[in-house]
């Protein structure tokens, strides 16, 4: 298969070579440094449609664009990329979300001074408000904002590899080696407690990481070894001793749980998205986080199918937990950005439920979902971000009364907000809906349980939208811009895809669905004994038969 | 057509053994149109939205427009449906495949059918005759435009609520009139409370539409569908108590979005929004889609009969607490707000009854789709006239001052309390006489709803003359500035005046409808006949009481109810302030305290429970996540350093592992 183009390769070194040019870019040029990124991440996106396009949908469950050489043969390492429907998915999701990112750092220092500073300013003086939005020239801005840029694109290649790894160990090595540029996009370009945020969000992911490292290379030991040993393919199908397996899930699992984040590891994030420039919040929620629930979803259940029903129930539980706790967190906020990193806990609850219900329908939400709570609320983030660049601060208190100022952002904001909870008609929706739909056949009291998280989502949505947008305009709030022609730019791609994958979501779950399936199948249903929707049937059929009905099948008529 | 089959149940089942209920069939010829009647208003909305400020000098006419030809298509279809035999009407339209994902399937589809057509015509006509009359009472608002954009989105919402042919799609359009109604309650939400009253709508709403989503989770577990077609024709054969979870839960659904008991409270706060808002979202049409969502799921109810009942009883409950609160309100547009409640808890206790009250709960809906629009913008009207003031102890005598808003909104009065002939005593009574006839006649139901809903006639009689005696009748309790008026020299100045023609002549043709379309459609049955082949033919019950014997108790309840009031607010004067009143009038005057049960009930324990979590998120789970980390990373050293400013060694100590890191690997592979 490698005799094709490499197109994954390519996706994965055309912004690393970005990167080096910018930070090659002797000192004259550095204002072109925003251009240059920007051009890069535009020229990835098109590769990557380019890519798509080469996807076969109707075998979206196998892994295609697969490229193989051997690494580090010795140790059985081999780079082996390739995706499946939900990688190339993802994949798509975050080379949408580079470009949109870069461009809504335009004109922003990426936060040169820090949030909490400018905060005292604004009230007196609206030139200072300018000042975090003024267009940076040479000099330091511009060799900051160029550090800023390559590390964007840095990350950008990590997560184009990482969706498409197909060796654990180099799937482990990205998994770790992401950690780097956010740390710096966080830890330099923050805000106040940058460093704190920095070195937390570090210390979670390494302590993760650190024992999935424990059981990526003891599954190794397990496996067939030979050069070709961490290959993922050769490692489904082991015939573990139960322990063993057990504990295998529970290392990978627990790496996966703090970066989804899942309730009760999830402390991170509320801190980390606070402190971090908004661009970086994209990134870091709406793209890395899920490489957990995309571990849980890909390597988890076809590696450990018995561990993972037998850790379910208990997963369940915390997925239902993180749900509610993350809406009545979110509700309780007063900074906007832990707002919505708490509002991403409730959803990846959603997620992680609709994965280990083990169900075709629910596991096609949860894949779905991830896209989704990715264009939402990187939409989200990009949008406080103008906020807080009009403003200084991301305190929900200083802002009040700009829907009358401010109309086509508060808008969108209301818009985007209506996504997070899930509106229907909006793509958000039919993702939510289907885990909850799916889940309900196999699990009814958590299905239902976590419905109630419907009613929440609408108050924390609400009641940001109502403090921040209505009520008498405040006087001091300086705040008299609209979105501008490129912040439409920024949010406009991402209304467009809630809006449109709300009402024909079939391009997106094409590429989820025989995934899905496939992923149901590798666990064996949620009783382990077959596929899912057989079983419901056959329990349907069995109270049916009461009736005296000879009907046999729903799949028979479907397929 | 699902592409599912049934799970265990032969195809093409009718839901009873009833012969006038039609079997779906795929729709063709001009019925293929019908996907215009949701897409025009909402391309309306679009492009309304879209255009901003360019659009504001010719926007509210696109809004009429889209709302217009709407009505003309639905016209269109409905002509063509009076064309085919009975048995044909019932069409399935389908659009394309919504959500194909794997085992849940759906598509998008419309069902066109008496019922939905009924929708369709009320909803657009008063629709559009509500835009005709916003386009001059929104005339100095600046946003006029997007008024115009939210109530086309509504007009779409809510015909796709009605058309729509699974519960999945019909949920869109329920959400999609939610969020209209959220978005024009708060219309004006640069007034803090308005804000907040829209808020609790939609959030009342939600929980309502936890439901729905049961009941949808509920329908698709059993069924394997959620569309009309599978679930109905399997619906006989399931359980009861499949059914009667399934119907419960639809009957939440429903409670949110028709303000019916407990999830009532948010009506009156909608008033917030201005009155066109009012008279066709909170009065005319979407508060009533909670009776078309029952009525609507018959099937399902037929299978379960004390889900039936719990529907009646909450609409009776919902009866008596908007007619009592109804009596006690001195604003305009609350008092009618309450008699809203009231009247679809009519409809509601229609609906269950079952089939012999389904057509009857949709003829009442009509009937006061009607009547109580045109009452709403006969308040504007006076509104309009006396600086947004909606204090009816500050009216008095406007009879003489805006004549036509005087007898139009006489007509929808006189309609309302069922003044014999005219269209609410057509269909109040029948659902009177329905209920005295509930359960065979057998047992206590059709003694304590029959009575209910009889003791509902005459309390309606009275706030509903309450009202109309107070504004339009005894003396003016306002000032004109020149001495003239209330002798209380605190009277307001007020100027009241008739409202242009724009806004006049859509309440003279809702007035028309309210003195003639109940005779109109009763004449031979004509409307039960025609909405058989959805709700099916009841065979006639003979009521407890004969007949003749309840409409004299109706007439007689109606009369001394208009006479108290008539005595009360008309012959002699009413105080300018509120009396104090017994302790019914103070209860009744705070909604029965419906706001401080859900206070005590639901709104501080949340907030308690929400900052002991945030609390405790800080706390006590980062604490004990912090300590893992620092105990699993051994990393304790390295975060105090960390924390006290030395990223960047930190940092590059990393760093310098990554490349030491990277140069074993690399070391080896040689």
């Amino acid at each position: 298969m490698t005799d094709t183009f490499p197109w994954l390769t390519t996706l994965i070194v055309v912004p690393l070579l970005g990167a080096v040019v910018l930070w090659a870019l002797p000192r004259g040029a550095r204002r072109h440094a925003r251009p240059i990124a920007f051009a890069v991440s535009l020229l990835v996106l098109a590769g990557a449609v380019a890519a798509a396009l080469q996807f076969d949908v109707s075998r979206a469950d196998e892994h295609q664009l697969a490229e193989q050489t051997p690494w580090i043969p010795a140790f059985g390492v081999s780079y082996a990329v390739g995706v499946d429907g939900v990688g190339l998915a993802l994949v798509l999701l975050s080379v949408l979300l580079v470009p949109l990112v870069i461009l809504a750092a335009w004109r922003e220092h990426p936060d040169a001074v820090p949030a909490g500073a400018v905060v005292g300013a604004v009230g007196t003086d609206p030139s200072a408000t300018r000042a975090v939005d003024a267009p940076a020239g040479g000099g330091d801005d511009g060799n900051r904002i160029r550090h800023y840029m390559a590390l964007v694109l840095v990350l950008e290649a990590c997560m184009v590899a990482v969706f498409a790894a197909r060796d654990l160990f180099l799937f482990y090595v990205l998994f770790e080696a992401m950690l780097i540029p956010v740390y710096f996009m966080i830890g330099s370009f923050g805000g106040l407690r940058r460093r704190y945020a920095a070195v937390k969000f570090l210390l979670f992911s390494l302590a993760g990481g650190l024992i999935m490292l424990v059981g990526v290379i003891a599954l190794y030991l397990q496996g067939p070894g030979g050069p070709e040993g961490f290959l993922i393919e050769n490692l489904v199908g082991l015939d573990l001793p139960q322990t063993t397996e057990r504990l295998l899930f529970l290392a990978l699992f627990l790496a996966f749980a703090v970066k989804a984040p899942m309730w009760p590891v999830h402390t991170w994030l509320p801190d980390a998205a606070e402190q971090a420039p908004a661009g970086t919040s994209v990134l870091l929620v709406g793209v890395l986080d899920k490489v957990g629930t995309f571990g849980m979803l890909t390597l988890c259940l076809p590696l450990f199918p018995e561990a993972s029903r037998w850790a379910a129930p208990v997963i369940i539980v915390l997925a239902v937990i993180s749900v509610l706790y993350g809406a009545l967190l979110a509700i309780g906020q007063e900074d906007l950005m832990r707002l919505i990193a708490y509002t991403s806990v409730s959803h990846f609850g959603f997620i992680v439920l609709g994965i280990f219900a083990f169900t075709e329908v629910s596991t096609q939400g949860a894949s779905l979902y991830m896209v989704n709570h990715g264009l939402s609320t990187g939409g989200l983030f990009l949008l406080a971000g103008f906020l807080v660049a009009r403003r200084g601060t991301a305190q929900i208190s200083a802002f009040g009364g700009l829907q009358k100022v401010v109309p086509v952002l508060a808008g969108t904001f209301l818009l985007v907000g209506l996504s997070a909870l899930s509106l229907p008609g909006l793509s958000t929706f039919v993702s939510e809906f289907l885990v909850l739909v799916g889940t309900f056949e196999v699990n009814r009291p958590a299905a239902i349980v976590a419905t109630l998280g419907v009613i929440l989502a609408a108050l924390y949505v609400l009641l940001t939208y109502q403090r921040i947008f209505t009520g008498p305009a405040r006087e001091d709030a300086a705040l008299t811009h609209d979105l501008s022609a490129r912040e439409k730019w920024v949010v406009g791609p991402l209304v467009v895809a809630l809006v449109v994958l709300g009402f024909y979501p079939a391009p997106a779950l094409d590429l989820v669905r025989e995934p899905a399936a496939a992923s149901v199948e590798a666990v064996g249903g949620p009783d382990g004994s077959g596929r899912a929707v057989d079983d419901a049937e056959a329990e349907a059929e069995a109270a049916d038969a009461a009736t005296g009905s000879t009907d046999t099948s729903v799949d028979g008529s479907d397929q | 057509m699902s592409t599912h089959a049934l799970a265990g149940l032969p195809a093409g089942v009718p839901f009873a053994a009833d012969e006038h209920i039609a079997s779906a069939a795929e729709a063709s010829g001009s019925f293929t149109l019908a996907w215009l009647l949701v897409a025009l208003p909402l391309a309306g909305a679009a492009v309304l939205l879209l255009a901003g400020r360019r659009a504001d000098r010719w926007g509210h006419w696109l809004g009429v427009l889209a709302s217009a030809s709407a009505f003309v298509v639905g016209a269109v279809l409905w002509v063509a449906t009076l064309g085919l035999p009975a048995d044909e009407r019932v069409q399935d339209l389908h659009l394309f495949t919504w959500i194909p994902a794997g085992d849940f399937t759906l598509d998008a589809g419309l069902r066109i059918d008496p019922l939905s057509l009924t929708f369709v015509l009320l909803v657009t006509f008063v629709g559009t005759l509500i835009h005709i009359y916003s386009v001059a009472y929104m005339e100095h608002d600046v946003d006029r435009r997007r008024f115009f954009a939210y109530l086309n989105l509504f007009v779409a919402s809510m015909l796709l609520l009605v058309l729509a042919d699974s519960y999945l799609l019909l949920f869109v359009g329920w959400e999609g009139v939610g969020l209209a109604s959220y978005l024009l309650i708060g219309f004006w939400n640069h007034n803090l409370p308005y804000a907040v009253a829209a808020k609790k709508a939609f959030i009342a709403n939600r929980v309502g539409d936890v439901g729905m989503l049961v009941a949808i989770f509920i329908l698709f577990a059993e069924f394997g569908g959620t569309d009309f077609v599978t679930v109905f024709d399997g619906a006989p054969g399931a359980s009861e108590a499949v059914l009667t979870a399934a119907g419960l839960m639809l009957l939440l659904a429903a409670c949110g979005k028709s303000a019916q008991f407990p999830l009532q409270s948010w009506l009156g706060d909608a008033m917030a929004g201005p009155t066109p808002v009012s008279a066709l979202i909170h009065a005319a049409t979407m508060v009533t889609a909670g009776v078309y969502l029952v009525v609507r799921s018959a099937p399902v109810y037929e299978g379960a009969p004390n889900a039936l009942l719990v529907v009646a009883i909450v609409g009776a409950i919902t009866l008596l607490f908007g007619a009592i609160v109804g009596c006690a309100k001195d604003d305009i547009k609350k008092t009618l707000a309450a008699s809203t409640m009231s009247q679809i808890g009519y409809m509601m206790l229609a609906a269950g009854l079952g089939p012999i009250g389904y057509a009857f709960a949709i003829f009442h809906l009509l009937t006061h789709g009607f009547f109580k629009a045109g009452m709403f913008l006969g308040a504007g009207s006076v509104m309009h006239g006396m600086d947004d003031s909606v204090d009816m102890r500050r009216y008095g005598g406007l009879s003489r001052y805006m004549k036509i808003t005087w007898l139009t909104f006489a007509a929808g009065w006189l309609a309302i309390i069922g003044f014999p002939g005219l269209s609410g005593f057509w269909s109040k009574d029948k659902i009177i006489e329905s209920a005295f006839a509930v359960a065979d006649g057998e047992g206590w139901q059709p003694w304590v709803l029959g009575s209910v809903a009889l003791l509902g006639a005459g309390l309606t009689a009275f706030y509903m003359s309450r009202l109309f005696f107070m504004t339009f009748q005894g003396e003016r309790r306002w000032s004109d500035g020149h001495g003239g008026g209330a002798a209380d020299p605190e009277a307001p100045v007020r100027h009241p005046h008739e409202s242009p023609a724009l806004m006049t002549i859509p309440m003279v043709v809702l007035a028309i409808g309210s003195v003639a379309l109940g005779g109109v459609l009763t004449l031979g049955g004509t409307f039960v006949t025609w909405l058989e082949p959805v709700t099916g033919h009841a065979e006639h019950h003979e009521p407890v009481l004969s007949v003749p014997l309840i409409t004299g108790l109706t007439i007689a309840l109606v009369a001394a109810g208009a006479f108290l009031a008539w005595r009360q607010y008309a012959a002699s004067p009413v105080a300018a302030l509120a009396p104090r009143g017994s302790v019914l009038t103070r209860a009744a005057r705070k909604d029965l305290y419906q706001d401080h049960v859900n206070e005590a009930l639901l709104m501080r324990p949340g907030q308690y429970l929400t900052r002991s979590l945030v609390y405790g998120d800080r706390q006590v789970v980062d604490g004990a996540a912090t300590g893992l980390a620092r105990f699993v990373a051994g990393s304790g050293e390295v975060l105090r350093r960390a924390q006290n400013g030395y990223v960047r060694s930190y940092a590059s100590t990393m760093v310098a592992g990554i490349v030491a890191l990277a140069a074993v690997v690399l070391a080896f592979r040689i």
